[in-house]
């Protein structure tokens, strides 16, 4: 019996004849394998494609009724808040994408640094990213610039300048870059250029060789361990699971609960507290008088503690410019020969959790005005942030090495956790009978030595996973 | 490709040639390109001298007005303030203004043409912020050492009420003071040097 094929089976046949849909898909999505031990840190891959896919659209929503005019800039945003419909919903959306992008990129970053994901045969997958990084950085400035506010201009004033470090050509660059001699209509408007045309371009072809490059050597682990290394029969690695439909699905719940984070911030804290959306950019830019207090938006404020805490003005912006730098290195720099931290010595362990801090302390210090106390903080933390990576070569190979296993290491199951947890529960409390008015009754109350006695424990094993 | 009997030389040659009248091509191309970015005609035309009134300025007073996009500040120093930048000298990075950027005639202590009036560019030689007058002496935020002066919020440089940078800050120099000249006593040009036109 011969069976008619469907005219929608016809049409696809046609297709795949002329374009090699279903072999994208195989390569990327279904016959991808990925290792199956991924855990909580390896959402914010596909996140960050979510956030970029929401700024493509939610920009384009409002490059329909933005004016990048110096006139008319800031008036057409806050007819875009007020008078379009929806208007202030797509433009929170864009707005809190921007921060809500570097939330993610920095999880997934750091997520780099703790299972050594930069590490061999990945350096590419790392410079990618790290231009990815780079390219979103200009992306964000030249954004900040168009609502034509007071901490916009003030903060592009800011930032052009550094050009003007750069001895000999540093003043024409500057001019080059603005267009004229002070930030005006020229710079707003190829900003916008650059904004809405260039830097998506260089975005996007990014993206795609940095997915290129890793579905080429694979995803790494939260082991840190080379999946190709066992196959099974088929040649699919033991150890792995197609991406589709399994990643697809865990990558799903990952989206509900960062859009539920998303939303909230939309719908009820737009501005942050003024983390996301500045105070001062709600007044319209001023040339002739710069705000009591200036600070760019907390994604930037490591960086520029960095080019704070440095008195001079070029060494400055090379200390700036050398802390993006440093990332790029990273692959070289370590010498460590185990990829995950799982495995590593605890010289590393500590290093990144002093990095950690001072990032983070930095990212504080740069919101802050100047201080004597905040300058001497921020060149203590500037200098552990440079230390982290430039000593490298040498604290790596001091380090002491846990054995490493064949196979990908699962973690348990929350069900699996439970007798655990039940256990904990009954440590940390006790029965006690307790007299009342009604008579003895045993309630469950707090056990000091219990608690006294996990604590010791926890100390304990983080000491020993440290040393 | 077929290599055999192949003159590789002229193949060689050709391809050496059109790289380089590509490159050649794709260079030029690159002038116009990259020089439409630089200031227009009309940008570099905005740049006309400004007429100030400076009779009406009282003593410790500073006044803004607006010179090609620029803020530019005309202050009027009382006899204590100029007695008092005379004893700076040990805190500045550039006292006597060599490596600074000023008109001839104001490269002096008080880096102006007449000491009472200051005439200068209110933009911070670090990054281009346009610092905050803070004429009175020892205020709480800035310390016992300020003795009046400029303070740049952004990244915390210092100048005196002569725009003269003090050590240990990011800006570089002094702040510039622009060419200006007295049109009588009561009013200045700035834009314009004294005897010729910037």
């Amino acid at each position: 019996m011969n069976i008619k094929p469907s005219r929608l089976t016809l049409c696809g046949n046609w297709v795949l004849e002329r374009f090699p849909l279903a072999k994208v898909w195989n390569d990327h999505m279904a016959h991808y394998y990925a290792p199956k031990n991924f855990n909580f840190w390896y959402f914010f891959g596909s996140l960050a494609l979510l956030v970029l896919v929401n700024q493509f659209v939610t920009g384009i929503l409002l490059t329909m009724n933005y004016k990048p005019d110096a006139k008319l800039a800031f008036d057409s945003v806050e007819y875009i808040m007020r008078d379009v419909n929806w208007g202030w919903l797509v433009r929170y959306m864009h707005s809190t994408g921007a921060s809500a992008f570097f939330i993610v990129i920095y999880l997934h970053m750091f997520r780099g640094l703790l299972y050594g994901s930069f590490k061999q045969p990945r350096e590419l997958v790392w410079i990618f990213g790290m231009l990815l990084f780079v390219a979103l950085m200009a992306e964000a400035f030249m954004g900040y610039l168009l609502p034509w506010g007071q901490m916009s201009y003030w903060g592009a004033q800011v930032i052009i300048s550094l050009f003007s470090a750069i001895p000999v050509i540093g003043d024409e660059l500057s001019l080059w870059v603005r267009g004229d001699y002070v930030v005006s209509d020229a710079t707003l408007n190829r900003f916008f250029a650059f904004h809405v045309i260039a830097v998506p371009l260089v975005l996007v072809l990014l993206v795609f060789m940095h997915i290129v490059a890793l579905h080429e050597v694979g995803s790494n682990n939260p082991d840190g361990i080379d999946i190709k290394k066992s196959k099974d029969p088929w040649g699919h690695p033991v150890d792995g699971i197609p991406f589709h439909p399994y990643y697809t699905v865990k990558d799903v719940v990952g989206v509900a609960v960062f859009l539920l984070f998303f939303a909230t911030v939309i719908f009820y804290m737009p501005e942050m507290g003024g983390y996301f959306l500045e105070a001062a950019n709600f007044i319209p830019a001023d040339p002739m008088k710069t705000p009591e207090h200036i600070a760019p938006v907390w994604y930037f404020t490591p960086f520029y503690s960095i080019l704070r805490a440095i008195p001079d003005k070029f060494a400055g912006v090379i200390g700036m410019g050398g802390s993006i730098v440093v990332l790029f290195l990273l692959p070289w720099l370590d010498r460590g020969k185990v990829k995950s931290i799982r495995y590593r010595g605890g010289i590393y362990k500590k290093a990144l959790m002093l990095f950690v801090i001072s990032f983070i302390a930095l990212g504080y210090l740069g919101t802050q005005p100047v201080t004597p106390l905040a300058t001497t903080m921020a060149r203590i933390f500037t200098a552990i942030y440079f230390g982290f990576f430039l000593l490298m070569p040498i604290y790596t190979r001091w380090e002491k090495f846990k054995p490493v296993p064949n196979h990908l290491t699962l973690d348990p199951s929350l069900e699996e956790k439970i007798p655990a947890l039940i256990a904990l529960w009954n440590e940390v409390t006790e029965m006690k009978s307790i007299e009342t008015d009604k008579g003895v009754v045993i309630k469950r109350r707090f056990n000091v030595e219990g608690t006294k006695h996990v604590l010791i424990r926890f100390v304990k094993y983080l000491k020993e996973s440290l040393d | 490709m077929i290599d055999e009997r192949v003159d590789k030389s002229k193949r060689q040659f050709l391809t050496t040639a059109l790289t380089v009248v590509g490159a050649v091509g794709s260079g030029y191309l690159a002038v116009p390109f990259l020089s439409q970015m630089q200031p227009s005609v009309k940008a570099m035309a905005a740049g006309a001298p400004v007429e100030v009134d400076i009779s009406k300025i009282e003593e410790g007073q500073l006044i803004r007005v607006a010179w090609r996009g620029k803020p530019v500040w005309v202050l009027q120093r009382s006899p204590e303030v100029l007695k008092t930048l005379t004893t700076l000298d040990g805190e500045l990075r550039d006292p006597q203004s060599m490596e600074s950027s000023q008109p001839e005639l104001s490269k002096n202590p008080a880096r102006s043409l007449k000491p009472e009036i200051f005439v200068a560019v209110g933009l911070c030689t670090h990054l281009g912020c346009s610092p905050t007058f803070r004429p009175e002496v020892a205020p709480r935020d800035l310390g016992e050492n300020w003795k009046g002066g400029f303070f740049c919020p952004c990244h915390g440089s210092w100048f005196d009420l002569a725009g003269r940078v003090y050590k240990g800050v990011p800006a570089p120099t002094n702040l510039e003071v622009p060419p200006y000249r007295y049109v009588n006593d009561t009013q200045i040009i700035i834009g314009e040097a004294e005897g010729k036109i910037a």
